[in-house]
């Protein structure tokens, strides 16, 4: 789908009339992407092979970032794990985002009984708090990045869901609407054509925030030993392996902290450049 | 106070909600694979002790009645028991309630503080450096991992400096407060902008409002007129968005809890996950989601309290 064009002009816009914030964090973003699809390239070491006698080293021509506990390079396991972390955001968030869609739009476009038991499900899901009940379902399942994106999916779809059924309700009564009705369209036709091309941008916005979480939220599971599973170069598992070697070993945990806040970062100021293209509010 | 009478009917309207939260911590615990008792008695448990549980929980009912076993053991504090601790699944949440309650208080009351200070000086000086600097914290802010800042506040402050001490709750509510500073600020400097963001642009959009003009023609000073008028017209917003954000407070001491080694109920989450101690983690969520459920309750209350406009 394009985008489409701007609403609101907004004030500060770059040679190619995108806003500037878009265009940072799309090169911030950009960056890590081809950082992980290009890591047999970059990357200056294997991100699992151990080399014990060169373990512990701190930063160094040989070693930039320096290695860790069993001699593994540092910047090969952030490189590759740029491509675990940027998997967890995209999984993470395309699951609840088509699930949440979905019952939003249902909800809000026939309404009545079917709104009514969706909503009250939306609400017990809301009276969890969101990182316990993750990490509940991930107990049921087991360790691991799939358990992950369950539980993800399970909980994760309550923001989309809201969001797009507050535009459908309101876009519902529009003319163009009734339009459709009067000329006999189905339902389904009227909701993936009419509906969502104008209920979506809400919620496509909240995505490139939620990546933002569910990529802190990926990363902290890792670090607890509920997400990625060791040796998995993952730049939450890598702060957790570090922290033991803190008083001797900076850099295990510094650096890959680093690269979680440059990713976060970059992902952020694409969210606001695009709420600012699509002149919606988050 | 006819205003506040809500105060007695509102908790009934959270039934329905408490009792889907039931449903849904029984079919979590009910979804682990291979027999449950044993599963949750773990794999030394006597055979009296199994058929005495199979009793209590009517296991070999419908899977209905089922639930309502759960239910009725539940109304009367009966959680089953945690098979690492042989007591009470209660009891041992009652024994780590105390620094959880400790820590989410002194993390929201330097949230708070923090974001007060930061929302105030960036708000009277729009667009000017301090402005930016504050925006500047709130973006960087929002991506940082809870986790991984206070690995660095405990190698700078703890192992570089020794301010504080490297873990633990210490006795005592000065040592508390000792102890639990960091964790308290990691977890405050990373919901602290969420708070400042959103307190930031209620203050300016009400600088705006007619009764700062009619203040300001009646000769006030524009320092009475923010802290007397402007600022408490901006809270309602903010003590809002704290009520959603004490479910994302209490995800960050889970987390927080685990990184400074301190025996907090999220701490107890995540080891029960590690020793497949099912009873004692559906306790601990429901528990929480109570929680939940009464702070929403709590901020409700604040707000009528806060503005009289608010129909309850």
């Amino acid at each position: 789908m394009s985008l489409a064009a701007p609403k609101i002009p907004s004030r500060k816009l770059g040679t190619s009339g995108l806003p500037l914030t878009l265009l940072l964090g799309m090169a911030v973003t950009g960056f890590w992407i081809l950082l992980a699809l290009a890591a047999d390239i970059v990357a200056p070491y294997s991100p699992i092979a151990q080399d014990v006698p060169s373990a512990l080293q701190p930063p160094s021509a040989e070693h930039w970032l320096g290695t860790d506990n069993y001699g593994r390079d540092v910047l090969s396991r952030i490189i590759y794990g740029a491509r675990v972390d940027l998997q967890i955001g995209l999984f993470g968030v395309i699951f609840p985002f088509l699930i949440g869609n979905v019952i939003g739009m249902v909800a809000g476009y026939f309404g009545g009984l079917v709104d009514t038991i969706l909503m009250r499900l939306l609400e017990v899901t809301i009276a969890f708090p969101f990182f316990v009940l993750v990490i509940a379902i991930i107990s049921i399942l087991g360790p691991g990045l799939t358990s992950l994106y369950i539980a993800l999916a399970l909980v994760g779809w309550v923001s989309y869901a809201r969001l797009t059924r507050a535009q459908v309700l309101v876009l519902k009564g529009s003319d163009f609407i009734g339009a459709a009705r009067v000329l006999g369209y189905s339902d389904a036709r009227i909701m993936l054509r009419h509906l969502l091309p104008n209920a979506i941008s809400p919620s496509m916005v909240f995505a490139m925030t939620d990546m933002v979480l569910v990529i802190l939220l990926g990363s902290s599971l890792s670090y607890l030993g509920l997400g990625a599973q060791p040796p998995t170069a993952e730049w939450g598992v890598m702060i957790a392996e570090g922290q033991q070697f803190l008083a001797t070993a900076w850099w295990i945990c510094l650096f890959p902290g680093l690269a979680i806040v440059f990713l976060a970062l970059g992902l952020s100021l694409s969210a606001d450049g695009l709420a600012q293209l699509l002149g919606t509010k988050e | 106070m006819e205003r506040f009478k809500f105060v007695l009917y509102r908790p009934l309207q959270t039934i329905p909600v408490l009792i889907g939260v039931s449903l849904i911590t029984f079919v979590l615990v009910r979804s682990i694979p291979g027999d449950p008792v044993r599963v949750l008695l773990g794999p030394r448990a006597k055979p009296s002790i199994i058929a005495a549980v199979r009793e209590q929980y009517g296991l070999d009912e419908p899977i209905i009645l089922q639930y309502f076993y759960f239910l009725y053991n539940l109304v009367q504090g009966e959680m089953g028991r945690s098979i690492i601790y042989r007591i009470p699944v209660l009891d041992v949440i009652a024994e780590r309630l105390s620094p959880s309650l400790f820590l989410l208080s002194y993390a929201l009351v330097l949230s708070v503080t923090l974001a007060m200070v930061l929302a105030i000086t960036a708000a009277r000086n729009q667009r000017r450096w301090p402005d930016h600097l504050v925006r500047m914290f709130c973006t960087a802010g929002l991506g940082l991992p809870a986790f991984w800042l206070g690995i660095i506040l405990i190698m700078v402050f703890s192992v570089g400096l020794g301010w504080f001490p490297v873990s633990g709750y210490g006795e005592g509510f000065l040592q508390h407060l000792h102890h639990l500073f960091l964790p308290a600020l990691t977890i405050a400097v990373a919901l602290a902008p969420v708070l400042t963001r959103n307190l930031r642009a209620t203050l300016i959009e009400q600088m705006q409002a007619d009764f700062v003009q009619t203040g300001r023609s009646k000769g006030m000073s524009e320092r009475a007129l923010f802290f007397r008028h402007v600022l408490p017209n901006s809270l309602v917003p903010t003590v809002n968005l704290l009520g959603i954000a004490f479910s994302w407070l209490i995800g960050g001491t889970v987390v927080v809890e685990t990184v400074f080694s301190i025996p907090g109920m999220g701490q107890l989450m995540v080891a029960s996950i590690f020793s497949r101690d099912y009873l004692l983690v559906q306790g601990v969520t429901l528990f929480f989601a109570v929680g939940i459920i009464c702070t929403n309750f709590i901020v409700d209350v604040v707000n009528v309290a806060l503005d009289p406009r608010i129909d309850p």
